[in-house]
């Protein structure tokens, strides 16, 4: 249960497992980012990082293109040097080490397999550099086949395999040497949607299985809340929140994380009063707000508040509680997406506000239609309180 | 289906009579009878019998398979170091003066680049013969074998030199490993045109030539010059079928690797 201001919080999404050596202080980072910069020529692609990995940790760094996140795996495989600040591995610097002498491996997001050589022969490739006898690759090799499920595909070349097909080579190819870590870089990106979504779930166990420490660099939120045990948003080179992805979600530390994961309909307004661990935020958009919140902005300051769609009621009645948490306007546009609907309502201020609701059942009598006067409500604890 | 108009039917025929009859016309009389070039007496092959008696003549041949063996190996060499040097290192200082520098023996007249490698051997005091020959066939057929490589390595995906050494192996085992086998291809390419450049250069080598060896192209230049015999027109049918060989072959392995490509392919999708 996590603590929040003396107000004992409600467990945020569901717990995956019982997994999370970031809350003990007495659990020892794997992986540690110390101040790390990397300038290329003016541009700054990684500015003044820190950031802690845990041992068996299946964890995402998530950002836009040109955030940094690519360049931040390139640096832990040995391909990029930092230009400042500190990489430690397992207790030792990697600073001054090549790409061949670290043991971490990496899934390239184009596979880069070897297009001249078959499957076995990309498989056992790390092994043969290190001399590990004849009998010994044959048999690891074997053992990664069947891994991957791979193992009538031994001695085809990468052309004559599919997409999912080379993907697995790739991973089997970086999983071979059983490295202390395996950096994936966009590892699904070249799948189709269905292939993707097996494939998730895929890799989850595999890193469950083998117990190694998973660093995933990627674009895709929905695979990165998927699959990672915890998240690293990133932006212009800086981490905006390392969090577990339930908390990513629910409890967004600002604007930007807010607006990157997921739909979220933000209401400015000025704080009225904060105590006993709620906020008062008359908003723009012409109604009241509060809320449960861990933030206590001081009165008068600029505050804005961030729910998602999915905690938003619509509804023809007027909801108790009015004027706070609720106001009226009218259905602007309605999105029929199958397993929910979204509706945008436009307030009486003109804000147009984002509600999704599931369609638990079939059919509805008298559904909610368009240019219908509607009220829109959400509980007090249906969203975040953003300082500005 | 194309419609064949006269015109075109008369287009091709003049076409290829104007690329080929001059060839087909000194095959036929390299099986001429007669001593005389241009007056056909009946078939014999006498002259190709003659033609391994003159031991001028394979002697030449024998220079000039030499030297285009070597030159060709050492200028696939430099040529692909060289291709390497400009596409990795995009930002080194100078490197559009190299990759001009390696150009311009492309269309600096080969009397010039005789020229100038002539002075150069008198001026250092090389005495001119077979390694001079091979120096010179080198310097000009390297910036050949540097074009086909670099054009390769445009294309060449560098993320797989990062997995090998990601995987463990090492600079040098990357190159040998990985590299070298996906542009072998081009480097071989890069090593025939560079062969047969060697093999017919009579400008550059008449510059650079000295006492001893002399090239067939030489040779047969300077027979031809005191008239056309048959053996010269039954040397050139020899020259002629050797390349048609080696440009048929060529396209056959090409042709069929394609053909293997496509039957993969299908196979993969297959499954």
């Amino acid at each position: 249960m996590r603590v929040i201001r003396g107000e004992t919080m409600k467990s945020l999404g569901s717990i995956r497992r019982s997994f999370a050596p970031w809350a003990d202080p007495t659990s020892v980072p794997f992986i540690v980012f110390r101040n790390v910069t990397k300038r290329f020529g003016d541009f700054v692609a990684v500015d003044d990082l820190s950031l802690n990995i845990y041992p068996r940790e299946f964890f995402a760094l998530l950002g836009a293109s040109g955030c940094g996140k690519s360049t931040l795996l390139r640096m832990l495989a040995g391909f990029e040097q930092p230009t400042s600040g500190e990489i430690i591995l397992d207790g030792q610097s990697l600073a001054g080490i090549p790409p061949y002498r670290r043991p971490v491996n990496m899934m390239f997001q184009s596979y880069a397999l070897f297009p001249h050589m078959t499957v076995e022969k990309n498989i056992a490739f790390g092994l043969k550099q290190d001399g590990m006898p004849k009998a010994d690759i044959a048999a690891r090799v074997e053992q990664m086949l069947k891994l991957v499920k791979l193992d009538k595909f031994a001695k085809r070349k990468p052309h004559q395999l599919s997409g999912g097909q080379r993907q697995r080579v790739a991973l089997a190819r970086s999983l071979a040497k059983r490295p202390k870590v395996l950096l994936l870089d966009e590892p699904l990106g070249a799948l189709d949607k269905k292939l993707r979504e097996e494939t998730q779930f895929e890799l989850m166990d595999l890193q469950q299985q083998l117990g190694l420490t998973f660093v995933v660099v990627t674009h895709d939120q929905e695979e990165a809340m998927t699959m990672a045990d915890r998240i690293a948003v990133m932006a212009h080179g800086k981490v905006v929140q390392v969090a577990t992805p339930a908390e990513i979600y629910e409890a967004p530390n600002s604007r930007f994380v807010a607006d990157f994961i997921g739909d979220v309909n933000i209401f400015d307004g000025t704080v009225s009063s904060a105590d006993n661990g709620r906020v008062q935020i008359e908003t723009e958009a012409g109604f009241a707000v509060r809320v449960v919140s861990a933030e206590q902005p001081a009165p008068g300051a600029k505050a804005g508040f961030a729910v998602r769609p999915e905690k938003i009621r619509v509804s023809r009645d007027q909801p108790a509680g009015v004027p706070l948490n609720a106001a009226q306007g009218e259905i602007w546009d309605i999105g029929y997406l199958g397993d929910m609907t979204v509706f945008h309502v436009k307030l009486k201020s003109g804000k147009v506000v984002k509600a999704s609701s599931l369609n638990a059942v079939r059919a509805v009598e008298d559904p909610i239609g368009y240019d219908q006067e509607v009220w829109i409500s959400f509980d007090e604890n249906a969203g975040v309180v953003l300082k500005d | 289906m194309v419609r064949w108009s006269r015109f075109n039917i008369a287009s091709i025929v003049f076409g290829f009579a104007f690329l080929y009859l001059p060839i087909v016309l000194l095959v036929i009389f390299s099986f001429n009878e007669s001593k005389l070039v241009t007056v056909w007496a009946g078939f014999s092959t006498k002259w190709y019998v003659q033609l391994f008696h003159n031991q001028a003549l394979l002697d030449a041949a024998w220079v000039t398979v030499r030297v285009g063996l070597i030159s060709a190996t050492i200028a696939t060499v430099l040529g692909t170091l060289a291709a390497l040097a400009m596409t990795r290192y995009t930002r080194f200082r100078g490197r559009m003066l190299f990759s001009g520098m390696i150009y311009a023996p492309l269309v600096m007249p080969e009397v010039i680049t005789g020229l100038s490698l002539l002075l150069l051997f008198v001026a250092i005091g090389f005495d001119r013969g077979f390694w001079t020959l091979t120096l010179a066939h080198i310097t000009f057929t390297m910036c050949f074998v540097a074009v086909v490589v670099q054009s390769r390595l445009l294309s060449f995906d560098r993320s797989i030199e990062e997995a090998a050494m990601d995987l463990g192996a090492t600079p040098v085992a990357t190159f040998l490993q990985v590299t070298l086998p996906v542009i072998a291809p081009a480097v071989f390419s890069g090593w025939v045109l560079a062969f047969t450049l060697s093999l017919d250069d009579l400008v550059i080598s008449n510059f650079t030539s000295g006492p001893g060896a002399t090239t067939l192209p030489m040779r047969i230049y300077s027979q031809v010059r005191l008239g056309v015999t048959p053996e010269i027109n039954a040397v050139c049918t020899i020259l002629i079928g050797i390349v048609a060989l080696g440009v048929l072959i060529a396209s056959v392995v090409s042709r069929r690797r394609e053909l293997q490509r496509v039957k993969d392919e299908q196979a993969a999708f297959a499954h």
